[in-house]
């Protein structure tokens, strides 16, 4: 197979996987299965599995030695994003909960 | 499966190029850590949304204001000019001729343009609802996050006029092989930064 | 009728009016409080013509625009120190002002109207932190960090120039504010709903968000720039683990900077859509919540605590070590020390406002974090002691500073664990307790690393030593100037006075309060100290001459080139082997090797459009603040064709022909031979030719 081939398959799968999860969430909320809280942890993780999707297909991050430091750097940045989202809610939720 | 090794961050230049070259790979990975950068922007817009979307004032509510099928056919849009804006880059690394690169930029500059006409459009059917960004913070919230992903999208769509001018002008000489390549992640990151948009704007709004 | 107080003109100058002049409010109103505020634009006004002038006399507009528009690393970084000193001499004198008036307001009114003393306190923050700390540091690092690593420039030449300028058009802003309108009366921190347009409606806070937020995006531009120059500039040889630590340590703050920068930019522009199009983030109505802005704010201001103090931390580690004449002790545990401190910046944020109401459990978690934060920088402090242990310790400027650092830096590192207790915060929060700790951190971790940095760096970048007699002065005057203007404050918060306090009702607070008034003075004198010192060394260059580039017998490859370097840095890249390539090199004999011929090398050329870019942002600031939409909106396009036309722009290096390089690479060589080289003992005196003598 050759190399443009198999990019251009990359591409293709990445976006027919993508496809997939955003039908599957819009699906999800439209014609509700579960109960709203799963609902939402349900389109949340779709979500999730979209993202790292599209970052390992049309981002390009993968665990190749090549492209280790955008790795680290992504993975870093979620680190901070994860603690700053989670810190924010945290904190805010609480405060809020305490002055209802 | 040993997958075929990439020689730039990111994206390969140029399967042809014998020598890696420095410029592209700083370039890219200074562009990335921009693209990181930026993300946080997004990831705290997207906690203040997070903590006002209950904030609604006694006035329109997500459930009341999101339409989940212009939703869709904005996630169909974006997702697809994600995929044409990657052919685009590999007819440019492959091909290296004008055509198909054009051909593909041009599709995808066609597909943002007619996303940032939906957004316009729901937006301005918010508006006739009295739904401004003025009448609570769930709306502040909403305003500033939505809009400001629009504003990349309309950035990304004069990048995109501004390299065909130079791929006139210069050919892919390899400073515009690396700003493609830039705005190649660029908008693909924009899919990204949507995907969460969808699920935590408009999807979440129609949870029960 | 046309009062002062009503738009003169609104279509073109927006909100102006005659009031927003300080000679006018001084002519109205001839209080003491108004001349000094008259008097504060007449400077401005005074330095800005006086430049002009100087620069028209001596025919200086040319170098003035080959400087500004150059995109060297090393012109870069001396223009940001030289903005980081023009202001701290602003802010020093604003605190002296501050103190002076709490010093004479006891069951007075003092000499200084509350809404002035609010300003000052607010520029001499906002000053200190984005236009005198920041700039400094990014001057620092963009001076060295490339010469460290082998590197003939940044990654990003142009982005740096953009950086600059933005960082240059914030300090702009702050200098216009005095002159042209008031500045924000709410703090540094610029704590919303008092900030908003319901309780502040004047240009104020405008000011205040928009200089901060050019600041900002010049520093995630820096941050940005530096971190991909380390990671992908290292000469050969240099793997992460034989970096100097002041490499380490600007890697780690340029990673702060890209990630911390963006939550104080989501504030400032949040606050901003609340007073300019009524947003409801931070309003008390409608759903807004203040708590978000604390919390956003602090997101930043805590890893920009962090951003401040770790470059300080890496100059400390070259001083140290090149004057112990020693290897740095525990190499390993000061980079793992400051990639911990920088991961854990981020989970602390807290800690500054425990007060607001949240759980006890969430404040118990953040003040234990906190207090973890002290392991790591516990850890430094004894690889430092240990570095000086049984080494050849030489008492120079720099030396000095790093002493009185690690004795201060401690005493406030205890406080810093009293305050990281929830229940003690309640009790110390906004008192001047608070004010005493952070200025005991900030000042040794932050000034004194910074004037060390410049002490030690300054034969490097311009060829000669600074005088080491005033240098002592002024570090005298920095040491014992701190102690009394600061213990005090301890005192006094731990009894109760507020920080930011205009009037004091208290007559027990006199003694201490002048006892800081007295401290203020001494660092005023500091600062005098500093400048007799530049001008002293400059007249007396010819005689401290170190053109051969060593005269510390320093260790990193930035000693490796002549005082000046070649605007090329290094005609041949260097190859690295160890930590302490050059300290290792010379004494294996043969660093200072003579090639006979060099090759050609390309550099970037210079360019405007950095420059017009920083100055167009600044006038949308301007136009901004004070409603001129048309200034506000040709600014931008400007920016934005700038950056466009830019773009386009093909052939922006230029190549030093090899004739150029051999040239000056000979004439460096032939300096070299005729050094006599210089023993470590004479290092302070006249002989010092840059040279040093390798002892047997």
């Amino acid at each position: 197979m050759s190399e443009r081939r198999r990019e251009t398959l990359t591409y293709l799968v990445g976006y027919a996987l993508a496809l997939v999860l955003t039908l599957g969430a819009f699906a999800a909320v439209k014609w509700p299965i579960a109960a709203a809280g799963t609902t939402l942890a349900i389109i949340l993780a779709l979500a999730l599995v979209q993202v790292i999707v599209q970052f390992r297909c049309f981002l390009h991050i993968s665990l190749s030695r090549s492209s280790r430091h955008d790795l680290l750097l992504v993975l870093f940045a979620s680190l901070i994003v994860t603690l700053m989202v989670s810190g924010t809610l945290v904190i805010l939720f609480n405060l809020r909960d305490r002055m209802m | 499966m040993t997958q075929p090794s990439l020689r730039h961050a990111g994206i390969n230049l140029g399967g042809t190029q014998e020598d890696p070259n420095a410029d592209a790979e700083s370039g890219i990975f200074g562009f990335w850590m921009f693209l990181m950068s930026d993300a946080v922007i997004f990831a705290l817009l997207f906690a203040i949304y997070g903590t006002a979307v209950a904030a609604t004032a006694g006035g329109p509510t997500p459930r009341s204001e999101f339409k989940l099928d212009s939703a869709l056919i904005e996630t169909l849009l974006l997702l697809t000019s994600s995929l044409t804006v990657g052919m685009g880059v590999l007819a440019m690394k492959y091909d290296a001729t004008r055509r198909p690169v054009f051909a593909w930029m041009g599709v995808t500059l066609a597909l943002g343009i007619a996303f940032l006409f939906m957004e316009w459009h729901d937006f301005s059917t918010m508006f006739s609802h009295g739904a401004y960004p003025t009448r609570s913070a769930f709306l502040s919230s909403f305003f500033a996050l939505v809009p400001l992903h629009g504003l990349h999208v309309l950035a990304g769509c004069i990048w995109m006029l501004v390299m065909g001018a130079q791929v006139l002008a210069y050919g892919f000489d390899t400073r515009v092989k690396i700003n493609i390549l830039r705005l190649s992640l660029f908008w693909h990151f924009l899919d990204v930064i949507w995907i969460a948009i969808l699920t935590v704007v408009y999807l979440q709004g129609h949870v029960s | 009728m046309q009062t002062a107080h009503s738009p003169i003109w609104p279509g073109v100058l927006g909100r102006f009016t005659w009031h927003d002049l300080p000679f006018v409010r001084a002519w109205e109103n001839p209080t003491a409080s108004e001349m000094i505020g008259a008097a504060a634009a007449s400077l401005v006004i005074i330095g800005f013509v006086v430049t002009v002038t100087l620069l028209t006399r001596h025919r200086a507009w040319g170098r003035l625009l080959e400087w500004v528009t150059s995109l060297d690393h090393k012109k870069i970084g001396i223009m940001y120190v030289v903005i980081a000193l023009v202001m701290l001499s602003r802010a020093l004198v604003e605190a002296v002002l501050m103190r002076m008036q709490q010093a004479a307001a006891v069951g007075d009114p003092g000499f200084l109207s509350s809404d002035h003393f609010s300003q000052l306190f607010s520029t001499h923050g906002s000053i200190m932190i984005f236009f005198m700390a920041m700039p400094f540091l990014t001057g620092v690092i963009n001076y060295v960090m490339p010469l460290q690593i082998g590197a003939r420039d940044m990654a990003f030449p142009w982005a740096n120039s953009v950086a600059l300028s933005l960082t240059g058009g914030g300090a702009i802003l702050m200098m216009v504010s005095l002159v042209i309108g008031k500045f924000s009366t709410g703090g540094w921190s610029g704590y919303p709903p008092y900030t908003g347009l319901a309780f502040s409606p004047d240009v104020g806070p405008d000011y205040w968000i928009w200089a901060v937020t050019l600041g900002s995006i010049g520093s995630t531009l820096s941050g940005i720039n530096i971190a991909c120059t380390i990671f992908k500039f290292r000469a050969p040889g240099m793997t992460y683990m034989r970096m100097p630590l002041f490499c380490w340590t600007s890697l780690c703050t340029s990673i702060l900077m890209i990630f911390a920068m963006p939550p104080l930019t989501v504030a400032t522009a949040l606050l901003a859509l609340d007073r300019y199009l009524g947003f409801h983030f931070f309003t008390n109505d409608l759903g807004g919540n203040m708590m978000n802005y604390a919390n956003l704010f602090w997101l930043f201001g805590h890893p920009e605590v962090y951003i401040l103090i770790l470059p300080a931390f890496g100059i400390y580690s070259e001083v140290v070590s090149t004057f112990s004449s020693k290897e740095l002790y525990g190499y390993v545990s000061l980079v793992l020390a400051t990639m911990a401190i920088a991961v854990l910046s981020f989970t602390v944020w807290l800690h500054h406002f425990f007060t607001m109401g949240q759980s006890a459990n969430i404040n118990a978690v953040f003040g234990i974090a906190t207090m973890t934060i002290g392991v790591p920088t516990g850890v430094k402090i004894y690889d430092w002691i240990w570095t000086m242990f049984r080494g050849e310790v030489r008492f120079t400027v720099p030396m000095l500073y790093s002493l009185a650092f690690m004795i201060t830096f401690v005493i406030g590192g205890f406080t810093g664990i009293i305050l990281a207790i929830p229940p003690l915060d309640y009790v110390f929060h906004n008192t001047l307790f608070l004010v005493a700790h952070f200025h005991n951190m900030l000042i040794p971790g932050l000034l004194y690393g910074l004037l060390a940095g410049y002490t030690y760096w300054f034969p490097k970048a311009f060829g000669f030593r600074l005088n080491e007699r005033w240098g002592r002065i002024a570090f005298g005057c920095w040491v014992a100037g701190f102690y009394l203007a600061f213990m005090p404050l301890y005192v006094l918060g731990a009894s109760g006075m507020a920080r930011r306090t205009h009037e004091i009702f208290q007559p027990d607070f006199r003694p201490w309060l002048y006892v800081a008034g007295f401290g203020a003075l001494v660092l005023l004198a500091a600062l005098a100290a500093l400048i007799v010192q530049l001008v002293v060394s400059i007249r007396e260059r010819d005689a401290n001459r170190v053109f051969a580039g060593d005269p510390w017998d320093g260790r990193g490859l930035e000693w490796s080139t002549s005082a000046p370097p070649p605007e090329y840095n290094f005609a041949v890249i260097p190859h690295v082997d160890g930590r302490d390539p050059f300290y290792d090199g010379k004494r294996k004999d043969g660093y200072y090797q003579r090639h006979v011929a060099y090759g050609a090398i390309e550099m970037p050329r210079n360019s405007i459009s950095g420059v017009v870019i920083g100055l167009g942002a600044t006038a949308a600031s301007f136009g901004l603040v004070w409603h001129m939409w048309w200034l506000a909106g040709l600014s931008m396009q400007l920016v934005l064709s700038a950056l466009i036309a830019r773009s386009f722009v093909r052939g922006s290096h230029r190549t030093i022909s090899a004739a150029e390089v051999t040239a000056t690479e000979h004439r460096w060589h032939a300096a070299l031979d005729a050094d006599r080289p210089t023993p470590r003992a004479c290092e302070l005196s006249q002989r010092n030719t840059g040279l040093a003598e390798i002892p047997a």
